[in-house]
C-alpha cells in the first residue's frame, strides 16, 4: 500500500529508510521516525479502535501524550503489551499492532449495538443497570463488560526485560523541552547548575519543530538544535529523550520513567528496556507546556476529527497529511497556523472561525493566501460513521446561543482549536493550589509549594518572547543561588506573529429537534447529556461528577477534557469554573509500567535470600527447600521417589525412634547484656525471670501490650549479666525492636544493651531418644548425663576442637539439645554430627517432619500464635505470673480474655482415624446447619501423626476446656470436605512430657 | 539526608505507657493501648531507623503533606 498522505520534502522523518509494520493484520510501510500514528495516517488508516462505552469508532484525537483514543496492543519481539498510545509509539521494523475495546473486529463491532442503546446507558449506567438482579452479576453483566470494556490484553508470560531503577541529583530539574525548557536549561547551565533536562517525546523542542518563529536568526527548529547541541557537550548537564516526569512527590523527589528501548525491535544485550529515574532536585522547573482543547460539538468523536495542533505537528514533524479536504473549526488564532501549513502543501483548507471580526497577523496573512474563512461560524455536527465525510455547520448568533440555516460542506477532516490548557499536573501535585485565568479559560499554578517554578504556556504565557526572557531570567537567579555565579547571557532577538484573543466559545448548541452525541470525555465517552444526567440527579462536587459519570477517569486522566467537563458544570450550576474547581492530579501524568515501578525486584531479586552455613550440605543432601521469610529451609530430604508426605513421616518417625538432626540456625537469636537484662526478661515475659540460675534456660511467652502472643522461645543465663535469647524465625526482627523500643523510650533506666547475633551463630538441634549417646560422642569431655545436663541445662563444651553452646532444650517433645557453633563453624558441626551420629542411625529432618513432631506434641507455634490469640488460648496460662507486672499484663483482665467460654487449643482426631483434614477448616457442630453455620473454631495446623499414624490436628476451639471428647465437624467449603471427628486433648503424644525430661 | 526505606513507622510519639505495677483504671489503659487520635496536620511519631543505626526517634511531620519539621532523640521530650 503506498503512503498516499505523505507529503514530499516535507517533516523529520528518514526517508532513506523505510520500515514495515502490521497493524489488524495488514501490512504497510513508514519511515524512521514515524510513530505507529502518523505512519498509519500516512497511509490513511483513520480508523484504529472502538470507544469504551458506546463502541462507536475511534481514530486519532492528538499526536502525543494526550492522546484520548488511540490505544493499542503492541506485540514487540514476542512479547505483548496494552494500553500503548499510537501517538507515541515509535515505528520499527516490525511492529505488530491491533486494535483493542473491538469484538470481534474493528470494523464490525458487536459492542456497536451500545451506540442504539445509548438510551439506557446514561452517567453512572454500571451503578444503575448492573445492579439488578444481583445473580446476574457473576454470570451475565460482568463477563460482558470485561469483553466488551477491555483496554487491551495483559500478558500472562513472564516480562523476560529488564528493567532498572536509577536514583539521581541535580541542581535542577527541567521537565519540558520546549522554548522555556531549553532557555532555562541552557541559562542555568551556563552558570554552572547539575541540570537534568527531560523530554517526553524522542525529539528535543517542543513547539519549535512546528511553530512559524525566528529566535537569534534562526528558526526555532535550528535554534533548538543549537541549544541542545551546546547542552550536550556540557558535563554538568543530563539530557533525556523519551523521558516523562510523571509524578513529583515529597521533599522535592520526582519520578521520571525513561523509554530506552520501546522503540527498537528489541532490546539490545545488557539494555534495558525502560529506566525509573529517582530525581532529588534542588530546584524543579516546569516546562510541560500546555495542550489544545477540543471545542464540543456533535458526533464530534468521528475518526478524522482531531486538534489542530496534532494535524500541524503530523504535516511538519512527519510530513503526513491528516485529510485532503480540511475543515478548520476555531475560536482563537492557532488554527490559522494549521491552515496555512496545509495551504502551504497545496491543499486548500476551510476556516471557521467562532469570531467576528478578529484582527491580527496570523488572520490577515490567512486572508492574503487566499484561504476561504467564514466567521462567526461553528461546526453543528460531524457526519460520517468511520471517518468524517462532510460537516454541518451554521451561522452563529453574537450571543452564541442561535443557529443559523444548516449547510453542509464535504471535508475529510475537522481540525479543532478551541485554545490551550496549561500543563499543571506537576505543579498541582507538588502542592500547588492552583488560580484560575480569566484571560485564558484555564487553571495555571498559583503559589509554589515545594521548590517549583512553572514557566511558559504550563504557565500560561503563550508568547515565545515573554516564555524566553522569563525562562532564562529565573533559570539564571535559581542557579545563581545555588551556585554563586552569575554568569548571564544574552538574550536573543525574538520575532514571532503576534496573536489576538480568543472567544470563550466552547461548545456548540444542538440545533433544533436534533440529538447528537457531544463529547467530553473521549476515552471514557462521557457526553454533555451524561453530565446534565448527573447534575440533575443531584450530584454536585466536581470530585462527585467525576466518579458518577467517569469523566477524566480514563488512562488519558482526561487531558483533553477536564476544562470542558467544568465549563459545563459551571454552566449548568450557574457557577464560575473556579468555584467550581477542578478535580486532584495525581501521579502518573501518564501510564507507566508496572515492570519499571518494581524494577529489578522480581523473582528472586524481590528480596534477599538467607542460606544458614549448611545449606551447600542440604543440597547436596537431596533437599527441598521451603521459604521460611527470607531463609531458606529444608522442608524434607528426598530418598529415592519419596514425596513430601513419605519424606516427612520417614523423618519424624526416626526422631521418635532413632535420632535426627534440624537445622535451626534460622531460629532468632538476640545477644541481652547488662546489669539490668534479667529485670529486661522480666518486664517482657510473662513469667519470672529474676531468678533464673546461670547455667540454666527457661522458655517465655511475651505478649504485645494488647495482650495478644508476640512470641515465644527460651533464654540462656550464659554468665550474670549475659543472656542469650531465642525468638521465633518469622518473629525475630520484631522482638528485637520491640526490646529497643522498651529500652529506649519507655525504660531508659534499663542498663541493657541488645543486639541481633542470629547470624552469628550456627544451630542443629538433636532429637530422639538416642541423642544423648550421640551427645555423649561429640562432647567426650563433657557430663551429659541425666544429672550433669539437665532439662533446660546449658553448658559450654569442645566439639573436636570448636567451642560450642550446648543448650537441653526440646522443641520435638523428645529427649533433645540444641548446640551452637559459630557461623563459620557450621558445616563443620554439622558433618560431625552425621558423622558420628550414623552409629545412631541419625537422619537429617527438615520443616515438616519438625512440624509434625511439634504438633502431635500439642507445643503451640506460629500457626496458633497467629496475631490473635492470648496465653490461655495456647494453654500456656500456666507461664503468666500472678505477680509481677510485665507487658500487656492489664490487658489480660478484659472481658473477651477471661470469659468462661474462652476458646483454647484442642486437638483434633478424625473418626474413621484416616481422612486427613485441611488446615484452616471450621469446627461445626451440626454439619447440616442452615449457612451461615455457626463456626466453634478452626483447624491451626495438621498432621500425620507418627506416633499413632494416623491424622492429627490442632485447633483453636470455643469453649475448648469443656470440649474435651465431643464430637464435632470438620467443614472446609473450600475442599469440599465435611470430616467427623472427636476432640481430644492437644498433648496426643507424651501428655505428661516425660520424654523431654528422661 | 536517609531514604525513608531504611525507617519503620512506630506510632504516636505523645503516648506515655502508664508505670509498672501501677493500679489504672480501664479507660486509662485502653486510651494507652487502642484510643488515637487520627489527626491531619502536625503529628509528633516514633520512627525507628531499622535498617541503619537502629534508634528510635520522634518526628514531627504532617500526616497530610508529609513534611517534616522536626526529630527529637529517644530520650528528648516533646516540649509543645
Amino acid at each position: 500500500m503506498t503512503q498516499s498522505f505523505r507529503l514530499e520534502n516535507v517533516g523529520l522523518i528518514n526517508r532513506n529508510k523505510k520500515i514495515s509494520f502490521k497493524f489488524n493484520g495488514k501490512k504497510y510501510y513508514g519511515y524512521e521516525g514515524d510513530t505507529l500514528a502518523s505512519a498509519l495516517i500516512a497511509n490513511g488508516v483513520h480508523l484504529i479502535g472502538r470507544s469504551f462505552k458506546y463502541h462507536r469508532p475511534r481514530g486519532f484525537f492528538g499526536a502525543g501524550v494526550d492522546e484520548p483514543y488511540a490505544i493499542v496492543q503492541l506485540y514487540r519481539n514476542g512479547e505483548t503489551e496494552p494500553n500503548i498510545k499510537a501517538t507515541e509509539q515509535e515505528l520499527f521494523d516490525g511492529l505488530v499492532a491491533t486494535s483493542v475495546n473491538c469484538w470481534p473486529s474493528v470494523k464490525f463491532d458487536i459492542g456497536a449495538i451500545n451506540n442504539f442503546l445509548k438510551i439506557f446507558l446514561p452517567a453512572g449506567f454500571y451503578y444503575k443497570t448492573f445492579m439488578w438482579p444481583k445473580s446476574f452479576w457473576y454470570k451475565v453483566y460482568e463477563p460482558f463488560i470485561r469483553k466488551a470494556a477491555g483496554l487491551g490484553v495483559a500478558s500472562i508470560k513472564h516480562d523476560k526485560e529488564r528493567y532498572e531503577h536509577k536514583y539521581e541529583y541535580c541542581d535542577l530539574l527541567i521537565a519540558g523541552s520546549g522554548p522555556s525548557g531549553l532557555a532555562s536549561a541552557y541559562a542555568a547551565a551556563k552558570n554552572g547548575a547539575r541540570v537534568i533536562l527531560a523530554e517526553e517525546k524522542s525529539r528535543f523542542g517542543g513547539t519549535l519543530l512546528t511553530s512559524d518563529v525566528n529566535i537569534g536568526n534562526k528558526s526555532g527548529k535550528e535554534w533548538a538544535e543549537g541549544i541542545i547541541a551546546e547542552l550536550t557537550e556540557m558535563p554538568n548537564v543530563t539530557i533525556k529523550n523519551r523521558s516523562q516526569v510523571f509524578g513529583y512527590y515529597d521533599h522535592n523527589m520526582l519520578v521520571m520513567s525513561e523509554r530506552i528501548s520501546d522503540h527498537l525491535p528489541k532490546t539490545k544485550k545488557f539494555h534495558p528496556k525502560q529506566r525509573l529515574w529517582y530525581i532529588r532536585a534542588k530546584e524543579v522547573l516546569i516546562s510541560a507546556g500546555s495542550i489544545e482543547r477540543p471545542i464540543v460539538f456533535g458526533n464530534n468523536d468521528t475518526p478524522g476529527v482531531m486538534l489542530s495542533s496534532a494535524a500541524k505537528e503530523y504535516l511538519k514533524v512527519y510530513g503526513v497529511l491528516v485529510g485532503k479536504k480540511p475543515l478548520i473549526f476555531t475560536n482563537n488564532d492557532s488554527g490559522y497556523e494549521t491552515a496555512i501549513e496545509f495551504k502551504k502543501n497545496g491543499i486548500d483548507p476551510i476556516i471557521l472561525d467562532t469570531r467576528e471580526n478578529p484582527q491580527s497577523e496570523i488572520v490577515d496573512d490567512a486572508k492574503e493566501l487566499g484561504i476561504n474563512i467564514k466567521f462567526s461560524y461553528v461546526v453543528v455536527a460531524a457526519q460520517g460513521y468511520k471517518k468524517v465525510k462532510s460537516a454541518d455547520i451554521a451561522k452563529i448568533s453574537v450571543n452564541k446561543e442561535e443557529l443559523g440555516e444548516i449547510e453542509n460542506i464535504k471535508c475529510d477532516c475537522i481540525c479543532v482549536s478551541g485554545f490551550w490548557t496549561p500543563t499543571i499536573h506537576l505543579a498541582s501535585q507538588s502542592g500547588n493550589k492552583t488560580k484560575f485565568n480569566e484571560n485564558i479559560d484555564a487553571f495555571v499554578p498559583g503559589k509554589s509549594k515545594q521548590n517549583e517554578t512553572t514557566l511558559g504556556a504550563a504557565n500560561g504565557v503563550y508568547t515565545l518572547d515573554e516564555t524566553l526572557k522569563s525562562s532564562f531570567e529565573t533559570a539564571h537567579e535559581l542557579s545563581k543561588k545555588i551556585t554563586n555565579n552569575d554568569n548571564k547571557i544574552s538574550f536573543p532577538n525574538v520575532i514571532e506573529k503576534k496573536s489576538t484573543t480568543h472567544d470563550k466559545f466552547w461548545c456548540v448548541p444542538l440545533p433544533k429537534g436534533k440529538n447528537y452525541k457531544r463529547f467530553l470525555d473521549f476515552q471514557n465517552d462521557v457526553a454533555v447529556s451524561d453530565i446534565e444526567i448527573a447534575l440533575k440527579e443531584g450530584y454536585r462536587s466536581i470530585e462527585h461528577v467525576k466518579r458518577y459519570t467517569t469523566l477524566g477517569m480514563a488512562t488519558d486522566q482526561g487531558k483533553t477534557s477536564n476544562l470542558n467537563g467544568l465549563q459545563l458544570v459551571s454552566k449548568i450550576e450557574n457557577k464560575v469554573v473556579p468555584a467550581v474547581g477542578h478535580t486532584t492530579f495525581r501521579p502518573p501524568y501518564s501510564p507507566v509500567s508496572i515492570g519499571a515501578i518494581v524494577g529489578r525486584e522480581v523473582g528472586k531479586h524481590s528480596k534477599p535470600t538467607r542460606k544458614s552455613p549448611m545449606h551447600n550440605w542440604h543440597e547436596q543432601n537431596n533437599a527441598v527447600f521451603v521459604d521460611a521469610g527470607v531463609w531458606l529451609r529444608p522442608r524434607y530430604y528426598k530418598i529415592g521417589d519419596e514425596n513430601l508426605f513419605e519424606a516427612s513421616k520417614r523423618e519424624a518417625k526416626n526422631v521418635r525412634t532413632n535420632v535426627g538432626v534440624c537445622d535451626v540456625t534460622t531460629l532468632g537469636k538476640i545477644d541481652i547484656k547488662g546489669p539490668d537484662a534479667g529485670e529486661l526478661l522480666n518486664r517482657v515475659y510473662t513469667n519470672a525471670w529474676l531468678k533464673l540460675p546461670v547455667g540454666k534456660a527457661r522458655y517465655g511467652v511475651m505478649l504485645r501490650e494488647d495482650g495478644i502472643v508476640m512470641d515465644d522461645g527460651t533464654t540462656t543465663r550464659i554468665s550474670e549479666n549475659h543472656y542469650h535469647m531465642t525468638t521465633t524465625t518469622a518473629q525475630a526482627a520484631n522482638v528485637l525492636s520491640h526490646l529497643e523500643y522498651y529500652l529506649q523510650l519507655v525504660w531508659p533506666e534499663l542498663n541493657v544493651n541488645v543486639v541481633s547475633t542470629t547470624e552469628q551463630w550456627a544451630g542443629a538441634a538433636i532429637a530422639g531418644p538416642k541423642s544423648r549417646d550421640l551427645l555423649q560422642k561429640l562432647f567426650p569431655s563433657c557430663d551429659v548425663s541425666k544429672e550433669g545436663l539437665p532439662f533446660m541445662g546449658y553448658m559450654e563444651g569442645d566439639l573436636f576442637g570448636v567451642k560450642a553452646r550446648i543448650f537441653r532444650i526440646s522443641f520435638s517433645g523428645e529427649l533433645a539439645y540444641e548446640v551452637n557453633v559459630e557461623s563459620d563453624n557450621g558445616n563443620f558441626m554439622w558433618e560431625k554430627i552425621i558423622e558420628v551420629g550414623q552409629a545412631f542411625k541419625i537422619q537429617p529432618y527438615g520443616t515438616e517432619a519438625l512440624s509434625t513432631l511439634r504438633i502431635e506434641m500439642g507445643h503451640v507455634a506460629g500457626s496458633e500464635l497467629d496475631g490473635r490469640t492470648i496465653p490461655y488460648d495456647n494453654s500456656l496460662e500456666g507461664l503468666v505470673s500472678k505477680k509481677k507486672d510485665f507487658i500487656g499484663k492489664r490487658s489480660l483482665t478484659k472481658e473477651a480474655f477471661t470469659a468462661e467460654d474462652r476458646q483454647k487449643v484442642v486437638g483434633v482426631v478424625p473418626l474413621d482415624k484416616k481422612t486427613s483434614i485441611p488446615e484452616g477448616s471450621h469446627l461445626v457442630k451440626d454439619s447440616n446447619a442452615p449457612l451461615p453455620n455457626p463456626k466453634l473454631g478452626f483447624i491451626s495446623a495438621s498432621c500425620w501423626s507418627v506416633e499413632y499414624d494416623n491424622p492429627f490436628s490442632l485447633a483453636i476451639l470455643k469453649d475448648g476446656k469443656n470440649m474435651i471428647g465431643k464430637k464435632l465437624f470438620v467443614m472446609s467449603p473450600l475442599k469440599n470436605k465435611v470430616i467427623p471427628v472427636e476432640i481430644v486433648s492437644s498433648h496426643y503424644v507424651d501428655p505428661k512430657g516425660e520424654r523431654v525430661r528422661s | 539526608m536517609r531514604s525513608q526505606n531504611e525507617f519503620s513507622y512506630g506510632g504516636d510519639a505523645t503516648v506515655k505507657r502508664p508505670e509498672l505495677n501501677k493500679d489504672i483504671s480501664d479507660q486509662e489503659w485502653n486510651d494507652f493501648v487502642y484510643n488515637r487520635k487520627s489527626l491531619r496536620g502536625k503529628h509528633w511519631e516514633l520512627w525507628q531507623h531499622l535498617s541503619g543505626c537502629r534508634q528510635w526517634i520522634k518526628v514531627e511531620r504532617d500526616t497530610a503533606t508529609h513534611e517534616i519539621f522536626n526529630t527529637l532523640k529517644a530520650n528528648e521530650d516533646i516540649s509543645q
